[in-house]
């Protein structure tokens, strides 16, 4: 498919009856998928700086297709940026099941992978993934731009590898059973 | 508002206007509350007759965790409760526990702390300005904001490696001297920057359509803001010239000339001006203190791998970027503090809300709550 793409005008230009691309359902679909990774505008703690810092002039994450949505409703992945705390586990889940199907989870920071420096503290949940199922982990505190970017990445890998057959649309953790979270 | 005297009986019968009181939940995802705060609304109309802030969704209990932690590992923790405005946080704690150990700070590391605080106050006010321009609806100031704030951000990475979370600033002085070529690059980038305030002020601070949304809300009389506490570019905002760094000078403000940056009555408009006009009063006792640096050690003696102060207690306050901030320590004489409390400017500043929000339109909320500039890790702590 990529080879296809990068070669577009050349091969397409030469099907008889217009532009025509042959290819399979689940190219075009991960491709069309991962070519507009809408995150939901949602930080938690510091590492929002840092997901804000990427949004921004230097590093500019609208190269990569990743435009933030102020409403669940329209985003695509979450970025968990920061502490995830017990108070607010609940609305984390809420929010996750208000996006639409497929949806995908990125921890980002040392905080929402595990606790963190908060790893002995009363308050804090020690891992978003107790609560909510993670596609990518993002190690640091906080990590840099770059490391949210090589993030987004991989996630742009991972779907691409998504087989209709396999899970009939669905994200892997979804197969594996997220929506009776 | 005054009353108007009863109105005479419409001559049509038209029917009478019922309305209704509804509860609107804001928060804790919203793309406008700078985190995880959720403010419980009552409206009437567009009318806001009731504003509860409910805070608690990033409550990390960072001061019950410093009872266990040792005095070295709890500047790590400072770091994350202004997560913005770090080595004001790192500055206070240590300033608290060497006052606990007695330990003298040599007078370059002060001058390094001062720098570097200022240095993080033009990075978070520059944070501000951007959030809040986008905020009210103007998106391109936060892109020119945070094209200078990444400069201030490769500074700070030139001396401690760190873009945010910095812990640089230790017990009894910094964590290291700088390297060679950043006196330099300093200077350069406040060559970069001065001119660029006036940039801001052209984009954004008299832009018409910023004045309309700002200018004539949220207005915070001088005795309200000193009877709710209120500290920082808040206060000063209305009026009152309150300023930890000029009435109780720490570091090596009392080298540097600066005025205190004074609004007038306390708008919105006035509290995001305060902000602007400081970037600039930093630039000035930056360049200040960096002509006057001398070389010299940059860690105090007498500071132990595991402090264990004497029995006692000790408080200490800064000018951070929101307001005066104050931590008071406990020792009994063990290796971490038996008990450290916080003064959070931001969570004082934040109580304001709940009484000036009555009466405004519900556009209006995110005017007053960008305004006050609050950082939800040092609300909650």
């Amino acid at each position: 498919m990529g080879v296809v793409l990068e070669k577009l005008p050349g091969i397409s230009g030469r099907v008889p009856g217009g532009e025509i691309v042959l290819t399979t359902a689940d190219a075009i679909i991960g491709w069309g998928r991962k070519s507009s990774v809408w995150p939901l505008t949602f930080g938690l703690a510091c590492c929002a700086i840092e997901m804000m810092g990427s949004y921004a002039s230097r590093f500019d994450f609208d190269r990569m297709g990743v435009i933030p949505r102020p409403t669940p409703r329209q985003a695509d992945v979450m970025i968990i940026a920061g502490t995830v705390v017990k108070k607010m586990a609940d609305p984390i889940i809420q929010i996750y099941h208000q996006m639409p199907e497929p949806r995908f989870v990125i921890s980002m920071g040392s905080c929402a992978n595990c606790g963190g420096p908060y790893y002995d503290s009363y308050s804090v949940v020690k891992g978003v993934d107790k609560i909510i199922p993670v596609d990518i982990y993002i190690g640091g505190c906080p990590p840099r731009p770059e490391a949210l970017q090589y993030a987004v990445i991989k996630l742009q890998e991972k779907i691409s590898r998504m087989k209709l057959k396999n899970t009939h649309g669905a994200t892997f953790q979804q197969a594996k059973g997220s929506r009776e979270l | 508002m005054t009353t108007n005297p009863a109105p005479a009986p419409a001559a049509t019968a038209a029917p009478e206007m019922k309305t209704d009181q509804m509860f609107i939940n804001m928060g804790p995802q919203h793309p406008s509350t700078h985190g995880v705060l959720r403010m419980g609304l009552t409206v009437e109309g567009e009318k806001i007759v009731r504003a509860e802030p409910d805070v608690g969704y990033l409550h990390r209990g960072s001061e019950k965790l410093s009872e266990v932690r040792g005095y070295h590992h709890c500047v790590v923790l400072t770091d994350r409760w202004d997560y913005i405005s770090s080595m004001m946080n790192n500055l206070v704690f240590c300033m608290a526990a060497e006052r606990l150990m007695k330990i003298e700070v040599p007078e370059r590391a002060d001058d390094l702390r001062t720098v570097m605080c200022e240095f993080n106050r033009i990075a978070s006010h520059l944070l501000f300005f951007g959030t809040y321009g986008i905020d009210i609806g103007a998106f391109t100031p936060f892109l020119y904001a945070f094209r200078e704030r990444e400069m201030v951000l490769d500074l700070f990475e030139m001396v401690c490696g760190a873009r945010m979370t910095f812990n640089y600033i230790r017990l009894g002085g910094v964590m290291k001297d700088l390297p060679d070529p950043w006196c330099g690059k300093a200077k350069e980038f406040l060559e970069h920057f001065k001119p660029r305030l006036k940039e801001y002020d052209d984009l954004l601070s008299f832009n018409p359509i910023f004045l309309d949304r700002t200018q004539t809300v949220g207005k915070v009389p001088k005795d309200q803001a000193v009877n709710w506490g209120l500290s920082g570019p808040n206060l000063r905002a209305s009026g009152v010239g309150y300023d930890v760094r000029k009435f109780a000078p720490y570091a090596s403000y009392r080298k540097a000339d600066f005025e205190v940056v004074v609004g007038k009555d306390g708008s919105c408009w006035d509290r995001y001006y305060c902000r602007v006009r400081e970037m600039a009063q930093s630039v000035r006792i930056i360049e200040q203190i960096l002509d006057q640096l001398k070389p010299g050690p940059v860690q105090g003696r007498g500071v132990a791998k595991v402090p264990k102060p004497p029995p006692g207690e000790a408080y200490a306050h800064i000018e951070s970027s929101r307001g005066d901030l104050g931590i008071y320590l406990v020792s009994d004489g063990g290796f971490s503090p038996y008990r450290m409390h916080v003064r959070a400017p931001s969570f004082i500043n934040l109580a304001l809300l709940q009484e000036s929000l009555v009466g405004l339109k519900v556009a209006d909320v995110i005017a007053v709550l960008g305004s006050i500039d609050i950082v939800l890790g040092e609300v909650d702590r």
